[in-house]
């Protein structure tokens, strides 16, 4: 498990690209297409992303843990329980949705919805902690830890405990718990504990410092099920190989039902997993444009975002080396977004490695712009989407209208995919806000500020 | 690391200043003891001057921590502190300030503990140079391990400065080797598997982590996590070279201003006797 120091960024032969990581520049634009596979990067290293930035500590454990995962990815054992619980528990595959009305509003191009909705606990979180829950119990630990914003990680993860018989503690921001007090209901309703982090900021990267700190000292019987494809090697390219699934399906689903392959895959991005999950399936198909939606907030201009590829710069935070939002003297930079799933300064490194080379584009969606395409699903599909899953069909409009642009003829002849990473069940009480239709002295109306997430 | 091991270890024996005040120290027939403040708590003049009483009163290194947004390894005391500390605009160049403030006025070894980002965002070499400059000796890494480490490594060689690397219970022989290999001036044995923050008692895990990095090569190792009386320094001396004290002195600055600082380093520094030596 030692990693020869040669794979480090700056120990690596590619001086140039050294040399603009450490500076905070972009490489040039990439010659991509042809070059060599992208599909199942091991890690520990994207590019100049990634890696370890972890205490001794801990190093051990995630040693462990990679080597768990490397065993379980061979073992036909595994792999058959993985898709058995995908299949008889979860709900998979989950459906390729054309959303037939919706495209009037996107260039008139056709577009398919990923339903990851659909899936068990309501968003594609399902994947991932189900993998992580089954390798906790092969390293015969007992208790799993996990973070979460919004409430959906530790929702899923209290589901896959329960599951498996393991114990839970999901750490959470004061704020948000209260914010998200059903969320915390249902998380106890599955049995694990909830304890509200008052530490830092408050928010989901203090739940995670929190988390780090519970596993340093529980580290002997307790797994870490991080909820997203960042952190620490093996969590990145550990986190996406659960999520590869849907761009797998995706990938075999509109084959048969279109014939070809799409033009354009988008998803939205915080950490990035959902995204990481349906892009792998496409990476190496040079054909199809990549995109990834960041939470614009209030508009990058206004510092209230959560745009980390498009205006951070890289550094190191929770393990890994990535595009991070932080000052001029390394403090991390609080995010702002409607949406709690994006709501995150860092990002996974797969991703900051997909932008620099220029295989995926990243864009910022402002709050508006994904409230207003979560109405439009609304009223258009029957299907009302995760505020995060909103803001991949923001964006899905703009390339739809940008594909239309090229070539108006040809429009409803080009294929989007979005990945629906979730359902919109939780947002109820925040869109209801943001759309006024709350009574004055609601419960809800009582407890949001406005706009707020809830 | 394909650096000439040969050239900067013997540079390393004659630079390392905190290996200096370990063997001062040893001379006397005692440990070191090394005590930790985080810069600008309550503020940056406080920070010096606590420095300066530290060193007065019987520490032989000090480590002054550079606060930041999100401190992993930290329990609520350090947390709180730092916090503090950065809500009144602490900037991350006032930590040169007040190394120079201290090693200005004694001859105490003065390292930065740091999480790793500052210095990234700063340029590794950037932030080395200045480092130097101010007279400092060298840096603590809580969360940069050696693996990650290769600029560092660089940097460190290039302006004479010690890389102080943690070695835990967890660590495996072979990490055990290769932190200890690629540490210089002293290794910093974590006596628990846990975050900073004073304990009733010291773990037992301690003595065995010293032992094993002794028996990996280590000359210097020292132990820090949950150390806060004369009773733990004086467990942890028989069988380190150096105790490290944070949480503690922490809470002494926190409640009782410099002066505290100084009458708990005296107390400490009680303990750092070796009974059989």
């Amino acid at each position: 498990m030692v990693r020869l120091m040669v794979d480090a960024p700056a120990a690596g032969s590619d001086e140039s690209a050294v040399d603009a990581f450490l500076q905070g520049g972009r490489p040039q634009e990439p010659t991509a297409q042809g070059g060599p596979s992208l599909r199942h990067a091991p890690g520990p290293y994207f590019g100049g992303y990634g890696g370890r930035w972890m205490p001794e500590s801990l190093i051990a454990a995630l040693d462990e843990l990679e080597d768990t995962f490397e065993k379980a990815k061979a073992d036909p054992e595994f792999t058959a329980q993985i898709a058995d619980l995908n299949k008889n528990y979860s709900g998979r595959p989950s459906l390729l949705t054309e959303a037939k009305r919706f495209a009037e509003h996107a260039g008139g191009v056709r577009i398919f919805l990923k339903r990851e909705d659909l899936n068990h606990t309501g968003s594609h979180k399902i994947n991932n902690v189900l993998g992580q829950a089954l390798l906790a119990k092969r390293m015969g630990k007992t208790r799993v830890i996990a973070e979460t914003g919004a409430g959906q990680h530790g929702v899923a993860s209290a589901t896959a405990a329960a599951l498996l018989g393991l114990e839970c503690v999901v750490y959470m921001g004061a704020e948000d718990c209260r914010r998200q007090s059903l969320n915390v209901a249902r998380m106890e309703l599955l049995g694990a504990t909830v304890i509200p982090v008052t530490n830092g900021s408050q928010t989901l990267k203090d739940a995670i410092n929190e988390a780090l700190r519970d596993w340093v000292a529980n580290v002997g019987n307790t797994h870490y099920l991080l909820g997203t494809a960042a952190g620490a090697h093996p969590f990145p390219a550990m986190v996406r190989y659960f999520h590869e699934v849907i761009g797998e399906e995706a990938r075999a689903q509109i084959l048969d039902q279109t014939g070809r392959l799409p033009d354009a895959v988008c998803a939205c991005i915080g950490g990035g997993s959902n995204a990481i999950g349906i892009f792998h399936g496409f990476l190496d198909d040079a054909s199809v444009k990549i995109y990834g939606f960041e939470a614009g907030g209030e508009g990058v201009e206004t510092g209230r975002h959560a745009a980390t590829i498009t205006l951070g710069k890289p550094g190191v935070l929770h393990g890994a080396r990535s595009y991070l939002m932080q000052d001029d003297d390394g403090q991390t930079i609080e995010s702002h977004s409607i949406s709690a799933g994006l709501d995150y300064p860092g990002v996974g490194p797969e991703h900051s490695y997909l932008a620099d080379i220029g295989r995926v584009r990243y864009e910022p969606i402002t709050d508006s712009e994904a409230m207003e395409a979560f109405r439009l699903l609304c009223r258009t599909e029957g299907i009302i989407p995760a505020i995060e899953s909103a803001h991949a069909l923001a964006g899905a409009i703009k390339v739809g209208q940008r594909l239309a642009a090229e070539d108006a003829g040809a429009a409803s002849e080009k294929i989007v995919i979005v990945n629906l990473s979730g359902r919109g069940d939780k947002d109820v009480a925040t869109a209801a806000e943001w759309f006024d239709l709350l009574d004055e002295d609601s419960p809800e109306a009582e407890i949001a500020k406005e706009g707020e997430q809830l | 690391m394909s650096t000439s091991q040969d050239g900067t270890q013997n540079a390393a024996q004659h630079a390392s200043k905190s290996a200096a005040a370990i063997d001062r120290a040893r001379a006397q027939g005692r440990a070191a003891l090394i005590g930790y403040l985080p810069a600008g708590y309550p503020s940056v003049a406080d920070t010096i001057a606590a420095g300066i009483a530290l060193a007065e009163n019987g520490a032989d290194l000090i480590e002054i921590g550079i606060p930041y947004s999100d401190p992993v390894m930290d329990g609520q005391v350090i947390q709180a502190a730092t916090t503090e500390a950065l809500a009144k605009g602490f900037r991350v160049p006032e930590v040169f300030d007040v190394v120079r403030g201290i090693t200005s006025k004694t001859d105490a070894a003065v390292l930065v503990m740091t999480y790793w980002n500052p210095v990234v965002r700063m340029g590794v070499d950037e932030f080395s140079r200045r480092l130097a400059e101010a007279g400092g000796a060298g840096l603590i890494t809580p969360d940069l391990i050696p693996d990650e480490a290769a600029e560092w490594m660089a940097a460190s060689d290039k302006y004479g400065l010690d890389r102080v690397f943690l070695v835990a219970p967890s660590s495996s022989p072979e990490r055990m080797k290769r932190t200890v290999d690629a540490s210089r001036g002293f290794v910093y044995a974590v006596s628990i598997m846990g975050v900073t923050g004073a304990r009733a008692s010291v773990s037992s895990a301690a003595k065995s982590v010293v032992a094993a990095a002794h028996a990996a090569g280590a000359e210097r190792v020292c132990v820090g996590l949950g150390v806060s009386n004369a009773g733990h320094v004086r467990e942890i001396a028989e069988y380190a070279d150096g105790v490290i004290v944070g949480t503690a002195l922490v809470a002494a600055i926190r409640d009782g201003g410099v002066d505290a600082v100084a009458s708990l380093t005296k107390d400490l520094s009680t303990g750092l006797t070796k009974e059989e030596a």
